[in-house]
């Protein structure tokens, strides 16, 4: 990996927020399958960082090392400084306060029996002894309403369930969730793929908004290039638990230096009907499909 | 079909041709309850022998309900068609028994899903699969059907045809799976294939694949090819002809390098827009 040369040309270079040193996880006794192999990673203060890669590359068991979810089999994480894998319970749990998550599909992500209200103000619950109990419902409620605004959501949707909502409603609820406790991380796991195309892209939007306004440092785990080429400040490339290229984005998604990448990039379908392999049929027995 | 259409290319030679699937104003109902759900009203459009038409829209428009009409395979009860004819070849499918629907189903059209594993039967060998087809249609032997298996695993690009014909579909890769499939979608040969969403669940490598083999095997066997999709990028990539459809209705339809150059709906060009492109970066 090259993380010294994409370093030197990241659009905030300035502050590191996390990084990952060395990570490798390994699952199994016996035949050990090694889904993270000694990644090493730094994430920009106010950056949006786009994982990439295919089904079963080791994305998502990224994610879940560097929210220290999985306990990595060697290798480090560190946050603003400090090292995870060091901290004692108490001061991971206030580590953790500035690390959410947003999961990909909006229906498995919430109780179904849970109100809204309860749904948003429950990491404030799990956080801040003060959130909790009788006297606390005034101030949640008011809490809870001004992230359902923030997401673009109307503040009197509390007392309703899930199911009323649609995918990407669902969607800006989890985000109000995890916007609850002031993070300065969040890592986006698919946050889009679950959704239709016009949905995807008002998210998207909601997305860029709260970075720029909040100054949120994004994970954005995608397997969609044509998504993260619309997000990324920079782009890690995955494959087989290793990153085999990271880099600034319009190098990475331009000028790939890997030829994963590049296979990656020839594989996206271009939305131009002059491209492609139909094209180049139509352009060699124009009969066989004709344009009319 | 009665839809806007712009001026024949000049090397069109299939229009004077009458089309080989012809919709003409189909609605589907599905009759709840306590409610008439109108997933399809009024849609129709066409496809000829060896073209590509492309039914794009988002979730609840009603493209996989109109696909699923032309072989019947809306759940029935709840689903209804109050009007419409789908013909094909000339005959109203909708009018035919079950009987001689069967008879039409994998044989005249074929249909490939998003998902193999609900296609293809778990406790039986891939080899099998694809030999019942022909078996099921034709009167061949068992040995010609084996065959016949083992040509169409080769031809869309099972490495190891032999190997593969023996193993259960848990033993292959998505990939795999979503090539046996197609092979037991065109093993017997049939006239029109209606994918639905046949790439959607698929890693974009393998999308890239699966893309260029239907399209190959679409022109050499002449074959027409109706492609739901959610994705205009695949459209772009695959169709002659492309229908936009919202909300049970079709708000566009026209040539391929028409609607994207030319968007007449405003529904299109939202989604178009809505549409991220790699070159963003």
């Amino acid at each position: 990996m090259t993380t010294e040369a994409t370093d030197a040309g990241a659009p905030e270079a300035d502050r590191v927020l996390l990084r990952l040193d060395g990570l490798r996880k390994e699952f199994g006794t016996r035949a050990t399958t090694v889904a993270v192999d000694d990644v090493s990673l730094d994430v920009h203060e106010g950056e949006t960082l786009a994982l990439v890669g295919e089904s079963g590359c080791g994305k998502t068991t990224l994610t879940r090392l560097l929210l220290r979810l999985l306990e990595p089999t060697a290798g480090s994480v560190s946050f603003d400084g400090r090292d995870l894998t060091t901290l004692s319970a108490p001061e991971l749990r206030a580590v953790r306060r500035q690390m959410q998550v947003v999961l990909q599909d909006p229906h498995s992500s919430m109780n179904p029996r849970m109100r809204i209200s309860d749904i948003v103000a429950e990491p404030l619950v799990t956080h801040d002894p003060e959130a909790r109990g009788r006297r606390a419902r005034a101030r949640n409620r008011e809490r809870v309403g001004e992230l359902l605004e923030a997401v673009g959501l109307d503040a009197g949707i509390q007392d309703r369930y899930p199911h009323e909502f649609s995918g990407g409603q669902r969607q800006r609820v989890s985000i109000a969730r995890a916007l609850a406790l002031r993070p300065r991380l969040l890592v986006l796991d698919e946050p889009t793929s679950a959704l239709d195309v016009s949905v995807q892209a008002t998210v998207l939007d909601l997305l860029a908004d709260l970075q720029r306004r909040l100054g949120l440092t994004y994970v954005f785990v995608s397997h969609n290039l044509a998504v993260v080429a619309q997000v990324a400040d920079r782009v890690a490339v995955m494959r087989g638990g290793r990153l085999v290229e990271v880099g600034e984005a319009t190098q990475v998604l331009r000028a790939p230096r890997h030829p994963y990448t590049r296979q990656l990039l020839d594989a996206v379908p271009a939305l131009d009907p002059r491209k492609g392999r139909r094209a180049a049929q139509r352009a060699a027995s124009p009969a066989a499909g004709a344009d009319r | 079909m009665t839809l806007d259409r712009p001026t024949p290319g000049p090397h069109e030679d299939r229009e004077g041709a009458p089309p080989l699937l012809e919709i003409d104003g189909l609605s589907v109902d599905f009759r709840l309850d306590t409610s008439v759900v109108h997933a399809v009203r009024d849609v129709s459009l066409d496809v000829r022998a060896g073209e590509t038409l492309a039914v794009v829209g988002e979730s609840g428009s009603g493209k996989s309900a109109t696909a699923l009409s032309v072989l019947r395979l809306n759940p029935s009860p709840p689903c209804v068609y109050p009007s419409g004819e789908i013909r094909f070849d000339g005959r109203d499918l909708l009018k035919l028994s079950e009987k001689e629907l069967g008879r039409v189903r994998g044989r005249d059209i074929a249909m490939v899903f998003q998902d193999p594993m609900t296609c293809l039967d778990p406790l039986q060998r891939v080899g099998a699969q694809v030999a019942e087809v022909l078996r099921h249609h034709t009167g061949v032997s068992r040995a010609q059907a084996k065959e016949a298996a083992l040509a169409a695993l080769d031809e869309v690009g099972i490495p190891d045809p032999e190997l593969r014909y023996r193993q259960y579909p848990h033993e292959l890769s998505g990939g795999l799976r979503q090539r046996v499939m197609i092979a037991t979608a065109l093993v017997a040969r049939p006239r029109l294939l209606i994918a639905d969403e046949p790439t959607t669940a698929l890693d974009v490598t393998v999308q890239r694949q699966i893309l260029d083999l239907l399209v190959t095997l679409q022109h050499k066997h002449d074959m027409a090819v109706v492609l739901i999709t959610h994705d205009l990028a695949v459209v772009a990539e695959t169709a002659d002809r492309v229908v936009v459809m919202n909300q049970g209705r079709v708000v566009e339809s026209g040539g391929v390098l028409d609607v994207f150059d030319h968007p007449a709906d405003d529904y299109t060009r939202r989604l178009l827009a809505a549409t991220p492109r790699l070159e963003a970066a």
